[in-house]
Formats: C-alpha cells, structure tokens, sequence
C-alpha cells in the first residue's frame, strides 16, 4: 500500500468543503457569533484595563485572539465527531475498505477539517478588523495564520483521541464540553495573563491552548507574556505529538 | 475455475464463535448465496473476505490474493455494497460515485464515462445530481449497488442487499442484481436471510447457522432432496407416529419436530390416504395436513431443526453480544 495517496487526501478534503458549504445555518451562525462576543464584549469593556497592558492597546485588541482561538478551537475538535457520524452512518466503510492507506485517510479529513476552521477564524479576524482592531503589517498575518493552523493541529488530534475510545456521538459531545470549555477559559482568552492570580496562571502555563492565545497576540498586536518562539516551539511540538496520537489510534479503530 | 476459495476460515471473540471453521469455493460468473438468520455468521464472514476484518484462523484467496497478504490487490478487485447504507446524503449521487472512483485512483475521463454508465445501469441518471438524503431507501441501494461496479470489479458483495426494503422494490433490485451479472460478467457474493431471494438469485448456496456451513448446493438440489412433494403432519403422539412412517418404503426425508413431522415423498395424492389409514389404525389423532413443493424453507428447517423465524429474537440477542466486542 502506497504510503500517501494523493487523490484520495484531495477527495476526502473536497468532501467536507462541499458539505461545509453546504451548510448555510452553520456559516451563518459562524459569522454572526463571533460578532456578537466582539461587538457585546468589546466594545461593552472597552474602558476595561488589565496589569500588563501597554498603552495603545485597546480591550478589544486584547479580546480578539480569544475570539479566533475559540473560533478555531470548536470545529477542529469536531473533526472527531464527524468520524463518529461517520462511523453511525456508515459511511466510514466505505472510506476504510477503499485501497487507500490510512494515513491518507487522516490526513485529508485533518485538511478538511483545519480549512474549515481556519475560514472561521479569519472570519472572526475580518470581523475583528472592522470593529476597529488594530492589525499590524501583513507579517503579523501571516504569522497569525501560522498560529491558527497550530492550535487547529492540537484540536484535531485531540478529538480524533475521543472519537476512537467512544462509541456514541452523545459521549463524544459529554466529553468534548468536560475538556473544552476548561482548556478554552483556562487560557485567558478574555483577559491578559497578568491578570489572573498566582495560582490561576499556574494552571495556564500548563495549558496549551495558553500558548495560542499568547502567540496569536504576539504576532497580532505585538503584545504576548512569553516571547513568540517560546509560543511557537510549544506548540509546534504539541501539534505534532497530538496528530501522531489521533492518527495511531484512528488506525487502531476497527469497524 | 473458482475465484474465491476459502479455507477453514475462523474468526472466534471472547465467548462467541463468530465464524467456525468454514471452507467453500465460489466459481467465476456465478451467484453465490450465503442463507442464514441474523448473527449466523454471514457479515463477518464478508468483512474478513474484503480485507476488513482479520481471521483468527484459516485463509482465504480472493480473485486469487490472499486476503493476509495481499488485501490492496484484493480491494481494486472487489466491489462492496454493506449491509448498512454507507452514502453520504449530504452529496449528490453523482458526487458520491466521483468520490468512489477518485478514492481507487480512477483518472477523470475513465471516472467520467463510468459514472454515467453505472447510472444508466441502475437507472438513476436523472436522480444523478440530488442529495442523497432525498433518494428513496430502493434509489439509495441501487446508487450503491452502482458505486460498487465503479472501478471495474471482479467480484461484487452484497451484504443483505435487500434488507429493510419493501417487497416490490426487493423484486426490482433482485433484477438489476440478475442483469448486472449476466450484462457485466461479474460474479457475485451475497448474503440473505430471505429464503425468496436466495432462490431466485443464487446458482448456488451455504446454508449457514451458528458459525457453521451445513450444506452447499444449488438450490434446486437441496429442494429436490427433500423428495419432489412435502407433507407437514401435525398430530398427537409424534413419536408413534414418526416411528411407523419411518418403516414405509416411499417415505424418501423424515424430520420430526416439536409437534410435527416434515415427511418427504412423491406422488402425494397417492400417498395421503395411507398416512390417514395408518394413523385411525394406531389411534393417532391428525390435527393438520400441509402439503408443498419443498421450499428452501424446508431444507432450512430440515438442516437446522428450526425455522429461520422462529430464531430472530435469539439470534438479534446474539448479535448485540457480538456488537460489543467489537
């Protein structure tokens, strides 16, 4: 068996493109929602000052990171649960009987997966722009975009772990919210870290999506508490050590 | 010339023995029927022959690969319809062949002149470009049934092709299955608990009941076996009554159940009048005469003891169980 299969990671990465696009209530509400936590939120604290802001920063400025971080954090968990509405449907035999590798079979649902979310988070960064966010040279863009693909690898990963050890769409969703809101609120999305108390920061560091956050507002709005490469090694590690797990065990998974 | 050959072929779980030692041979361009009730061992049986599922033991060759060694060979070879519907309905019938012919590596103008002629062949060319959650459940097996013959296969599976389909759609989907097997020369594996179908469809049949294959032939053979006309007694005193007709001459199949006797013969008309003599004599009392062609039915109840009905409720029981290990 050929190793990578080019055609078939292009066919799994057009699939889910076509029934995302498909999905009118879902693009609608991925638009509307971010706006809502934007506007309401940042615009509604805008007086708001945290320790360690610099001056020239901006509540929203702060907030908007947060905001693509959750954007981005939700539909590449997801990933897994639409292996699981695969698997219900049946739709994954005919997927795993095909003589095509399952690496192939991975990486084009994570491509999938990571463009759809990566769509919704420079949603939320376009969004963000016309409320006033000050972005940076088309460096930072890029450096943002780098960002989001990270956080969108750990995510995915992750939620191809939950989806080989469940068997019910209902517990992957039970265990999805058990570990995602903490993993979300736990990294100062809508704060700066400077501000949360000792022991509170304590447990953001050892967050990862903490690091995405911290590197998104690095490259966003030239504010971060650790330096960009630290933000970057973290996760560039982390992704690849959550990728090579998902992918191991959605191998394992028999049908 | 056979092109699948199986050979003690076994696949055990914890406590259950899914599939227990089976061998048989399928020749080329034929239809061949495995008749079973649910959780009889028929799906894994498939899985393992499709490269799904590893056995525990015994092998088996496909299109002449074995299904350890070789299974990419095997899968360019085969087509699978499942037992349960694997169409993605939120893409177009169109979409999911494409889908299908790009995952086997089919280049675009193949892929193209394909698709169309598969639709032709199950009819769907004008349903091509509806979602899939629109198509009927008989539109949707047919869509499959096509997405099966896409890349050319050798061999086709059908996994309870049928199932939870109305019996006017089961009779159209039972002819695209004749004329896909004659028009494409393609020989055909499938899987059935309807005895109708396994007789209209199949050249030849496994009966298969717990794991285990108990007899293969053509359907016309395990009919006629049973002498050309079936008698159904159903009578007070089955013993007595058994012990007598085993001792007459033209009783050709006897097999005694609960409160029956399933009796054999020919030229019934001939014989009533002595079964009906013979039990007056011996003060048996007959409750009910049924006489029939033999049915597959009959063979069924005649290998196992049972009716393949009678055991849905234990035999569903038994594939939970299975379901959990997996």
């Amino acid at each position: 068996m050929k190793l990578l299969n080019f055609q078939a990671i292009y066919v799994m990465w057009l699939r889910q493109m076509k029934r995302f696009s498909r999905d009118k209530a879902r693009i609608i509400s991925n638009f509307i929602q971010p706006f809502f936590f934007l506007s309401v939120l940042g615009l509604g604290l805008a007086s708001t000052r945290f320790p360690g802001m610099p001056s020239g920063v901006e509540y929203i400025d702060i907030l908007t990171p947060g905001i693509i971080t959750m954007s981005i954090l939700f539909p590449s968990v997801f990933v897994g649960l639409s292996v699981l509405w695969d698997k219900q449907f049946g739709f994954l035999q005919e997927v795993l009987v095909a003589p095509v590798s399952r690496l192939s079979i991975v990486i084009g649902r994570t491509l999938g997966g990571a463009t759809t979310a990566l769509i919704q988070g420079l949603i939320v960064l376009f969004v963000s722009i016309i409320l006033g966010v000050f972005v940076q040279l088309s460096l930072s863009l890029v450096l943002a975009f780098v960002f989001m693909v990270l956080i969108s690898f750990v995510a995915i990963g992750f939620g191809l772990i939950i989806a080989s050890k469940m068997e019910t769409i209902e517990g992957f969703q039970f265990v999805v919210s058990l570990f995602i809101f903490p993993l979300l609120f736990l990294s100062s999305p809508f704060s700066t870290l400077d501000a949360l108390p000792s022991w509170l920061r304590i447990i953001a560091f050892i967050n990862p999506i903490t690091y995405g956050v911290d590197g998104l507002r690095a490259s966003l709005i030239n504010y971060s508490y650790f330096p960009i490469y630290i933000d970057f090694s973290v996760l560039i590690i982390l992704s690849i050590i959550m990728m090579g797990l998902g992918s191991y065990f959605f191998n394992k998974s028999e049908i | 010339m056979s092109i699948i050959k199986v050979e003690n072929l076994k696949k055990y779980y914890k406590d259950v023995k899914a599939v227990d030692d089976v061998s048989f041979e399928i020749n080329e361009g034929e239809i061949f029927g495995f008749l079973g009730p649910n959780g009889a061992g028929k799906t894994t049986t498939i899985k393992m022959l499709v490269t799904l599922l590893r056995p525990t033991e015994g092998t088996a060759k496909v299109v002449g690969y074995d299904i350890k060694e070789k299974p990419d060979d095997i899968r360019n070879n085969i087509g699978i319809v499942f037992q349960d519907p694997a169409l993605d309905d939120r893409l177009t019938g169109k979409e999911n062949l494409d889908f299908h012919a790009r995952m086997y590596g089919m280049k675009k103008e193949k892929r193209e002149k394909r698709i169309k002629d598969v639709l032709n062949l199950v009819n769907l060319e004008e349903k091509a470009n509806i979602l899939i959650k629109n198509y009927s459940g008989g539109m949707r097996r047919r869509l499959e049934i096509a997405r099966g013959l896409m890349h050319f296969p050798k061999i086709l599976f059908l996994d309870e092709p049928t199932l939870g389909l109305d019996p006017q759609t089961r009779r159209v989907i039972w002819d695209y299955i004749k004329n896909l097997n004659e028009k494409e020369n393609i020989t055909i594996f499938l899987t059935t608990h309807y005895m109708e179908e396994a007789d209209y469809l199949c050249d030849r049949i496994s009966i298969i009941d717990y794991g285990k294959i108990l007899i293969t032939d053509k359907p016309s053979k395990l009919k006629n076996q049973l002498g050309k006309d079936v008698i159904t007694i159903t009578c007070s005193n089955v013993g007595l009554c058994s012990e007598l007709l085993k001792k007459e001459k033209w009783v050709e199949s006897i097999k005694v159940h609960d409160s029956s006797i399933t009796v054999g013969t020919k030229d019934i008309e001939k014989k009533l009048p002595m079964i009906i003599k013979l039990a007056e004599k011996n003060n048996i009392e007959i409750k009910s005469i049924d006489i029939r062609k033999p049915t597959l039915e009959d063979v069924f109840l005649y290998y196992t003891g049972r009716k393949i009905r009678e055991q849905q409720a234990d035999s569903s029981e038994r594939f939970r169980r299975r379901f959990r290990h997996h």
